[in-house]
């Protein structure tokens, strides 16, 4: 193997070395659960990324395979003894992969998607993102699954509707607040434009309840998370820089988002991967991610009172981490909303902080396992007798409705803002 | 090494998704806390007694080695496939077959995790105790073959002291059980203490029937600090001494609490050069008067701070102490040899000056924490490999702290076991007669050499 093909690898050769089996990874793994093989692990895939350095094995179908095994969900490097950033290095082993054997047929359309808001306007985005799942009439034995290296195919999984009108051209760029209040920049996110809008309407409606000027720019697009999934990251990196610009346009003291992914991509990874040879572009990245914030902990930041969130009837609720929330540390802000809301009772799950199972795209190519994963997840729900589950992603919101619905069972799912916001919008 | 011939055959019999030999699948069980590496020739995740049979006599008839494995994460290397050949998995035998609420015993499988067991018997009230700091990932029946250890060994034993009887494939293929489920039972040679801690080289364990115990009615976490290393390790043999037996006695030197500090800054006086942290449980009542006679008593031995955990959650954070041990090492430098040596509970305050001393001669750092209340002691030699000489000082350093054990009438592992790791030290520690003792055992079961060869014993 040359250099060249192994070099995003060699970015985090030395966080390889971090590793020392201990197999730790094992006990929080989601993937490891429903694989149950050694190198759907953490410590596997750590193996093979410095069997990889070393040119013992290549960028072959195998070591696809066993990196495609990962919901990114962060739960080992947390976990870890030794704080092994095993996201990183898959990160790093799918963009080799990609360099090396090109991107899958459905990441490259995944990439000439989420690269153009133009063409997702006109519903692309269904075809292309979500087109898979719909896609999924197949039966599960037929051939079709071994000529397309990810599954088109699958069960009978719940597709959300896709909104008529996207969030986003139903809003003015600006909506003036008052004077001296907070200026804010709302990164709305793909999946609450075009499929939540409700999402959206809520957290604008609390932002300017609060008096805040809120800001959409026009210019924003796609976080890049789905490219990252799939080891795209020259997308990411030019969706980086294409809101990094439409961001900048304005001046804003907050970059807040309602999206758990869009939160993580502003504020890890656009830092971590971008602007490696370019210092400028790190520095400006990197005071981004200083200023983006999620919507619940701003909301609290800004002093949002339990009298304004009252919802009047009577609700119980259970509170579901999102990865990119809990890696981020953002877990106690939204539960302490939620709770001191008068007509709220919150009930804690089984293993709030495990992964949904989504994973980015790991859905798309591991539907079976992810909805195993999620199984355990709705279980959990249900046993807590709740009238909904609450988180702060959308793409959790996507994956628990479908684990729910595939359990017979009518929960509601519900996004934090969502719940904070009915008193207002009433 | 294994033709397509054999590869058939073993897929016959655990079936094509059970067997694996791609480059990628090699690589993955070729791995262990170890850090050392060997690749097998192919994987094989069998279910059942009768299919781990039809393996070993296959490897009897064909000749091929056979290494059992439960999660991989021993210290070492009893599951690594030195030499090649094939990997046996023992992780889809993870069913946990009954809990016996009137007998107080469970049957299991060996790939069960250690921790879903233990929650499972806590769910109805009882204990299984032993528990190896892998826990949340290492399974019964890697605990059974190491014989793992732990915290709670000071007052309820090692694993071996809950196994009552096993079903074990013997390395020429057939099925046998040792043991059973009374408490009494004296007919025949005990087979159960032999499997125990052979790691994996006498069979492959199938089943596990274990004793269990009512848990606990209360626990009282103390997190203690010491003046000096010598009045913790006084503090150890004088809560003994005077017949209380903790269920925990953790101790941690000066060097573990600067690395601890330094990383996340706890809080620990400065004046304190070591921790004991110490664990009751029991009757409620019971433990409340044990925890104010352990005050009385390590009081005059140059405590500096007594800290008591009201609950559960104040519990948790003095035993984070002890947690963040592990992850704090590696600012000492990147490298380590983790060894596990045991001396007479009373003989810890000279164990620890030895080390000392043994530090101070190859001018490399070593960190000690562990089971003091069972004078075990983790001895942590940190080196940075990339240095040259060091590993090599390492190697001499160890040799000494090893030596220093067995001359105060200790061992040189508690609860890591041999493996690979050790294995050339074992002539300091087992006399020529007792190694051939053993050696004839070995013979006599695993006639071909056919099961985990190459390990414990000296070649």
């Amino acid at each position: 193997m040359t250099k060249k093909q192994i070099d995003p690898l060699e970015r985090v050769a030395a966080e390889m070395k971090k590793c020392v089996k201990c197999g730790a990874c094992r006990a929080h793994c989601p993937a490891f659960s429903t694989f149950q093989r050694e190198p759907a692990t953490a410590r596997g895939k750590v193996a093979l990324a410095q069997h990889l350095c070393k040119g013992d094995i290549t960028l072959d179908d195998g070591t696809y395979s066993a990196m495609s095994k990962c919901l990114l969900c962060g739960s080992c490097v947390e976990k870890c003894p030794n704080q092994v950033p095993t996201d990183e290095i898959v990160i790093a082993a799918r963009e080799a992969l990609a360099q090396r054997r090109g991107l899958t047929t459905f990441h490259k359309a995944v990439g000439q998607v989420i690269r153009n808001r133009k063409v997702m306007n006109f519903g692309a985005l269904a075809a292309a993102i979500l087109g898979p799942l719909f896609f999924r009439k197949v039966p599960a034995t037929s051939g079709l699954r071994l000529r397309f290296p990810m599954p088109f195919i699958g069960g009978s999984r719940h597709i959300p509707q896709i909104a008529k009108k996207p969030f986003m051209k139903r809003h003015p760029e600006v909506i003036q607040g008052e004077p001296g209040k907070p200026r804010i920049v709302f990164f709305v996110g793909c999946m609450t434009n075009f499929v939540y809008t409700e999402i959206g309407e809520a957290t604008l409606a609390l932002f300017r309840h609060l008096g805040c000027t809120v800001i959409i720019p026009k210019g924003q697009q796609c976080c890049g998370l789905p490219g990252m999934s799939g080891g795209d990251l020259n997308t990411v990196r030019e969706l980086a820089e294409m809101n990094l610009a439409a961001i900048e346009a304005h001046q804003a003291d907050y970059v807040m988002t309602a999206c758990a992914t869009c939160g993580g991509a502003l504020h890890k990874l656009y830092p971590l991967v971008v602007g490696k040879r370019n210092p400028e572009l790190k520095q400006r990245l990197q005071a981004l991610a200083d200023k983006t914030v999620d919507a619940a902990v701003l909301l609290q930041k800004l002093g949002l009172t339990p009298e304004e969130t009252g919802t009047g009837s009577g609700m119980r609720i259970t509170y579901h981490d999102p990865c990119h929330h809990r890696t981020a540390g953002i877990t106690k802000e939204p539960r302490a909303l939620l709770k001191r809301t008068p007509g709220l009772e919150l009930v804690e799950m089984e293993g709030a902080d495990r992964c949904c199972g989504l994973g980015g795209t790991f859905n798309v190519y591991h539907y079976e396992n992810s909805l195993d994963i999620n199984a355990g997840k709705s279980a959990a729900i249900i046993a807590t007798g709740a009238d909904a589950v609450v988180t702060g992603c959308p793409g959790c919101i996507m994956q628990l409705s479908d684990g729910l619905k595939q359990a017979g069972d009518k929960t509601r799912v519900l996004h934090t803002v969502e719940l904070l916001a009915r008193k207002i919008r009433r | 090494m294994l033709d397509a011939r054999i590869l058939q055959q073993l897929t016959d019999i655990v079936g094509s998704e059970n067997i694996a030999a791609t480059p990628q699948d090699l690589i993955c069980y070729g791995y262990d806390a170890t850090q050392m590496e060997f690749l097998p020739d192919c994987v094989v995740h069998p279910d059942g007694s009768e299919e781990v049979a039809r393996i070993l006599k296959l490897a009897n008839s064909e000749g091929f080695p056979v290494f059992p494995r439960g999660a991989g994460s021993g210290f070492t290397g009893g599951a690594l496939p030195k030499g090649g050949g094939v990997v046996l998995v023992t992780t889809r035998m993870n069913r946990i077959l009954r809990i016996d609420t009137d007998n107080l015993v469970a049957e299991v499988e060996p790939g069960v995790v250690t921790e879903t067991f233990q929650m499972a018997v806590e769910k109805l009230g009882l204990f299984y105790p032993p528990d190896p700091a892998s826990l949340k990932f290492s399974t019964l029946g890697g605990n059974v073959a190491e014989c793992a250890g732990g915290p709670r060994a000071v007052k309820y034993g090692v694993t071996k002291d809950f196994v009552m009887g096993l079903e074990v494939v013997l390395p020429t293929g057939e099925v046998i059980r040792t043991g059973g489920e009374t408490v009494k039972g004296v007919v025949g040679y005990d087979l159960t203490k032999l499997i125990c801690g052979s790691e994996g080289t006498l069979g492959v364990i199938t089943k596990i029937i274990f004793k269990l115990l009512p848990y606990p009615d209360a626990k009282k976490t103390m997190l203690t600090v010491f003046d000096s290393i010598d009045g913790a390790a006084r503090a150890v043999s004088t809560i003994i001494k005077n017949k209380i037996i903790p269920t925990t006695l953790e101790f941690m030197d000066h060097a573990t609490l600067v690395c601890v500090e330094r990383r996340f800054n706890l809080g620990l006086p400065d004046s304190g050069r070591a921790v004991l942290l110490i664990e009751v449980d029991g009757d409620r009542d019971l433990i409340e008067k044990q925890a104010g006679q352990i005050h009385r008593l390590i009081e005059p031995l140059g405590l500096v701070q007594f800290r008591v955990a009201k609950d559960a959650a104040e519990s948790e954070e003095l035993w984070r102490v002890r947690r963040l041990v592990s992850p704090s090492l590696r600012d000492v430098n990147p490298d380590k040899f983790n060894e596990d040596i045991v001396v007479p509970r009373s003989k810890v305050p000279d164990v620890i000056r030895r080390i000392e001393v043994i530090q101070k001669r190859y001018d490399i750092p070593i960190v000690n924490f562990g089971h003091a209340g069972d004078g075990n002691i983790h001895v942590n030699i940190m080196i940075d490999k990339q240095v040259p000489g060091q590993l090599e000082k390492a190697h001499e350093a160890i040799k000494e702290v090893f030596q220093a054990a067995l001359d105060l009438g200790g061992t040189m592992s508690g609860e890591h076991g041999v493996g690979l790791a050790k294995q050339p030290y074992i002539p300091m520690e087992l006399t020529a007669d007792q190694v051939a003792a053993m050696k004839a055992i070995k013979r006599a079961l695993d006639p071909n050499n056919i099961l985990n060869p190459g390990k414990m014993l000296p070649v």
